[in-house]
């Protein structure tokens, strides 16, 4: 683990990139949270990180494991399931509760409990 | 068979997490594993889960490769709408859509799909209506969205059965 100068070039390059992009994505997640306005467009902004940043940085150290020990590492793969399985719960948690926030103070442009009619989508 | 293993699909899902776990096939990490599957499957029993009998592999294999790239699309979409910025903001909203699954495990399945896409979010499911309120991020192509999560129904219909 301490021979990372070990890596060759090839695998060094691929790595760096897929590590550096994965970031990249996460702190654009990150951003999107800051400039986003209201709280149900600032439940996106997070998923990027959980989805593609995840996605990236797992693969870069798949690859980068592999490479160095020379045999096929596939733990990552759990990282992945498990963020994906698990961020549902808690972005589910913030959306009913800003939704029930929202619908108690009659904030415009949310939508009502569910009448009989189908209603619209709202701008 | 079934006294035995009362989920099948839980014990070796179990059993192939504590394999990658350990990063090994080695005859001891099998059978510890078998052991806490197995185990841990009589536990689940008290929790009694709702069944459900995924068919048709070949299915899960095909929504598994539609959805990576629905994520890896939604998530260009995203990055482009924060990069923006203020200059144009995003024109997200509500959007209501009658499912019609049944299976409680479809339905969790679904959520995570639709959570995992960056561009919407699962908000409120109404099990007595059977409709789901999601948030889109971008509202340009509303219609693209309704028809995903139609194909995303019509997916997991098939495989649930």
């Amino acid at each position: 683990m301490s021979h990372l100068t070990d890596l060759p070039v090839w695998a060094a390059v691929l790595v760096c990139g897929l590590t550096v992009l994965g970031a990249a994505v996460a702190l654009i997640g990150s951003v999107g949270l800051l400039r986003f306005t209201s709280f149900y467009e600032r439940l996106h902004a997070p998923t990027l990180a959980t989805s593609g940043g995840v996605l990236l940085i797992c693969t870069a150290s798949i690859i980068c494991f592999a490479v160095l020990q020379s045999r096929w590492v596939f733990h990552e793969i759990l990282i992945i399931v498990f963020v994906v399985v698990t961020t549902p719960v808690t972005l589910m948690l913030l959306g009913q509760a800003a939704l029930y926030r929202d619908r108690v103070e009659e904030k415009r442009g949310v939508p009502l409990k569910q009448r009989p009619t189908r209603e619209e989508p709202t701008e | 068979m079934r006294t035995w293993f009362p989920y099948p699909l839980l014990s070796f899902g179990l059993l192939l997490i504590w394999l990658l776990l350990n990063q090994s096939v080695a005859p001891g990490t099998i059978v510890m594993g078998t052991v806490l599957a197995t185990g841990l499957a009589w536990v689940t029993l008290k929790l009694s889960p709702v069944r459900s009998h995924p068919r048709r592999i070949l299915l899960v294999l095909h929504f598994g490769l539609t959805v990576a790239f629905d994520v890896i699309r939604s998530n260009l979409a995203v990055t482009a709408v924060i990069l923006r910025g203020r200059r144009r903001p995003p024109s997200s909203g509500f959007l209501t859509v009658d499912l019609d699954l049944d299976d409680e495990n479809a339905l969790a399945l679904l959520a995570c799909v639709m959570t995992a896409t960056p561009g919407t979010a699962w908000l409120e499911y109404d099990r007595g209506r059977k409709s789901l309120l999601f948030h889109v991020l971008d509202m340009e192509n509303e219609d693209v969205w309704l028809d995903t999560v139609k194909r995303y129904e019509a997916a997991l219909k098939e495989i649930f059965g």
